[in-house]
């Protein structure tokens, strides 16, 4: 089996030990001021947020499995990279997904529902990202890397407007884009990359490596570890543990700020791992070995975190809590989905421009008419 | 104050005519910014967007780094933000590397999102041959983006439509794709200041006749207006149409031609196969067929890469191909 592994020159920021007692990494030193602004209501609030996301996760896999969706990519095992680096954003600030980030979606305020509808077969996007109910969290991107430009010219908009480096980081504005490992290949990541760094954007480049590009280990993409990449391009950049949602959420908050007071653009590297498929059409057991994925579940966040909390005094009614919380979301998606309606010709038709277009107009009234005619010597 | 007729007309290149047009878009609205590669200092290599730097900036003209798909990628960015980009590929074979932005993102995003997210981009083209350049240089690459849904197509071919389609096309809530015929950057045309002469997505009889109608967009427009000239020395009456919008296609004043006339020939640079005039050509047979009295004829490119300069006069069509079809439609 493939190597998957890239040395580093040092841990990654690490502020909860495998066993979630706190044990920061030295390199964690110029984050902990951060943590120090949670509350533990603040502490349950993220594990709810992850456990709630691994179940909704859960249930959208099976609903896969029972025929209910096309397909479902996994973010089982990256919880904590998403939910740290998602709370960790302001309300202000944009959020450019790629297609895995479940997580980031839920503590956004997006209505996970319209995910299950993406891969329903319902509509490409599934939540509007203008309604501000829905976080500035913007429609999934599926064309590897795409969105990382997007990120960078609405980043230079925002500097164009003078909504960042304004000395007020509760309404100077930030940019967030993830995209994954393999997505480091692709040209147009790169490029985002240059246009960022010449443009100096408010703007973190948010890099879950989970290892795997499909089949394809991260040492494919790379033999470089993936953050010193960043330097190539003129950006700071870190690598954390993001397994570890404490510092998932450090290393966010502060390359956020950082983005937004005129530290130009940010890359951190979060190392996670994809427990699950790529997708349900995937098949792991071709590629890797159970005894690999074990020793990253031997990791998972949720467990370090649970430690983390008791330790910390949470109770069993809390923990028996968020169960039954995460129970309850699953079976309200599960209901929701079984109900979510096929959708009428206008979908097809109606959005392609947003001016009037003579081909739309034509081909709409003649597919009515046509599927009408059916209708009616059907009856 | 009102203008005579005198200072709203004005003599000027094509060139002139999308700088001033430009120039107009970026200072009625401050949300228009142009991007691409040598565009601001420079003015681009064509100078078209000459000056535009130094009067409005380096936040509203920008030397972007050297990479199509960057370009293309952050412009839908800045469209998310509500910026209009205007976006210019250097050369029409140097689209390609922001291929993927232009036809996955940018023609899609309208549609993924159902209507909610509009994408007011506009991407200069300079197109064609003609200017005996090298590889990549003299291309048409039309039919790609003609095949996008999302997408807007058009090509001015005088300098008074490029100053007005420059500014409609901004003016549109969809990703229009500008293809500017290089080769009629510096000939010099009226250009009448005060009304634009026809909707950005209108086709227009350019030259009357009752014999045939020949149709094209850009460049080659002038191209068939020299064949009707030397056809009317030889008695043949040979009506024009500039289609001037290659998607979407206005038909009906085509068809109206064909009505009269009868016959069709469909002129192009890009070579013809799976190309806008293949596109017209089943059109016109669907639409027009009891009108018609000979095949709809195409005159294009060959079915080959542009060639090395010294063979681009036998790739591209001039008025004596043009007149060749035009002698075997009218043999039928």
């Amino acid at each position: 089996m493939a190597e998957t592994a890239i040395d580093s020159p040092a841990p990654p920021v690490q502020i909860l030990a495998v066993d979630g007692t706190v044990s920061p990494t030295a390199s964690a030193e110029p984050y902990l001021e951060y943590l120090e602004r949670l509350s533990s209501d603040d502490h349950e609030q993220f594990y709810r947020d992850m456990v709630l996301a691994r179940a909704f996760d859960t249930e959208a896999a099976n609903l896969q499995r029972q025929g209910q969706l096309a397909l479902w990519p996994p973010c089982h095992g990256q919880e904590g990279a998403q939910v740290g680096s998602g709370r960790a954003a302001r309300a202000q600030d944009h959020i450019f997904p790629s297609y895995r980030e479940h997580a980031v979606g839920l503590v956004r305020g997006v209505d996970l529902l319209g995910i299950i509808e993406v891969m329903r077969g319902t509509t490409h996007s599934g939540w509007d990202a203008s309604d501000p109910s829905n976080g500035n969290f913007r429609p999934y991107t599926l064309v590897i890397g795409a969105q990382a430009l997007h990120a960078t010219g609405y980043a230079m908009g925002v500097k164009f407007d003078g909504v960042s480096t304004t000395g007020d980081a509760d309404s100077d504005e930030a940019v967030m884009v993830y995209f994954g490992d393999g997505a480091t290949s692709q040209g147009d990541v790169n490029e985002a990359m240059i246009f960022a760094a010449s443009y100096q954007t408010p703007q973190v480049f948010f890099l879950q490596n989970n290892h795997w590009a499909i089949s394809v280990p991260v040492t494919t993409q790379s033999r470089t570890p993936l953050f010193q990449r960043a330097a190539g391009f003129g950006l700071p950049s870190v690598q954390v543990d993001g397994n570890d949602v404490l510092a998932s959420y450090a290393v966010t908050a502060k390359h956020l700020d950082d983005a937004r007071s005129g530290g130009g653009p940010q890359l951190i590297e979060a190392l996670t791992y994809r427990i699950g498929a790529h997708t349900t059409s995937d098949d792991p057991t071709k590629y890797r070995t159970q005894e690999l994925t074990d020793s990253w579940i031997a990791r998972d966040p949720i467990v370090r975190f649970h430690a983390f909390l008791r330790a910390q005094g949470a109770s069993d009614a809390f923990f028996a809590g968020v169960t039954a919380e995460a129970h309850d979301y699953a079976a309200d998606i599960r209901r929701r989905t079984h109900a979510i309606a096929d959708p009428g010709i206008g979908l097809m038709f109606d959005g392609v421009y947003s001016d009037d277009h003579p081909l739309m107009i034509e081909q709409k009234s003649w597919l009515e008419q046509y599927e009408a005619a059916l209708d009616g010597s059907a009856s | 104050m009102t203008l005579s007729v005198e200072t709203k007309l004005q003599t000027m290149p094509m060139a002139k005519a999308l700088n001033a047009g430009l120039r107009q878009a970026m200072a009625e609205n401050p949300k228009v910014l142009l991007m691409g590669e040598d565009i601001g200092k420079l003015g681009g290599v064509f100078r078209i967007t000459e000056g535009l730097q130094a009067e409005f900036g380096e936040n509203r003209v920008l030397d972007t780094p050297l990479a199509e798909s960057g370009i293309i990628g952050t412009a839908i960015g800045l469209a998310m933000r509500g910026y209009r980009p205007v976006c210019e590929i250097q050369f029409d074979g140097f689209i390609y590397p922001g291929f993927n932005q232009i036809t996955s993102q940018l023609a899609k995003l309208t549609n993924r999102t159902e209507g909610a997210l509009q994408m007011p981009v506009v991407i200069r083209v300079p197109y064609g041959g003609h200017i005996g350049a090298v590889e990549h240089h003299q291309e048409s690459p039309e039919a790609y983006f003609a095949h996008t849904a999302g997408l807007r197509s058009v090509s001015p071919s005088t300098p008074n439509d490029a100053y007005w389609m420059i500014q409609e096309a901004i003016a549109s809530n969809d990703p229009v794709m500008f293809f500017e015929p290089k080769s009629r950057y510096w000939p010099k045309g009226d250009v009448d200041l005060s009304a634009s002469a026809a909707p950005l997505h209108a086709s227009r009889v350019v030259r009357l006749g009752t014999d045939a109608t020949l149709v094209a967009h850009g460049a080659m427009v002038s191209v068939l207006l020299q064949a009707a000239e030397l056809a009317a020395a030889d008695g043949i009456s040979l009506e024009v149409v500039d289609l001037r919008s290659i998607s979407p296609i206005d038909y009906e004043p085509l068809l109206e031609s064909i009505r009269k006339t009868g016959r069709l020939i469909v002129a192009q640079e890009a070579p013809g196969n799976v190309s806008v005039g293949s596109e017209i050509a089943a059109t016109v047979a669907e639409r027009a067929f009891y009108s018609l009295e000979a095949p709809v004829l195409r005159v294009s490119g060959f079915d080959v890469p542009f060639p090395p300069a010294k063979l681009e006069k036998l790739f591209l069509p001039d008025a004596d191909r043009i007149l060749e079809a035009v002698d075997r439609a009218l043999a039928y």
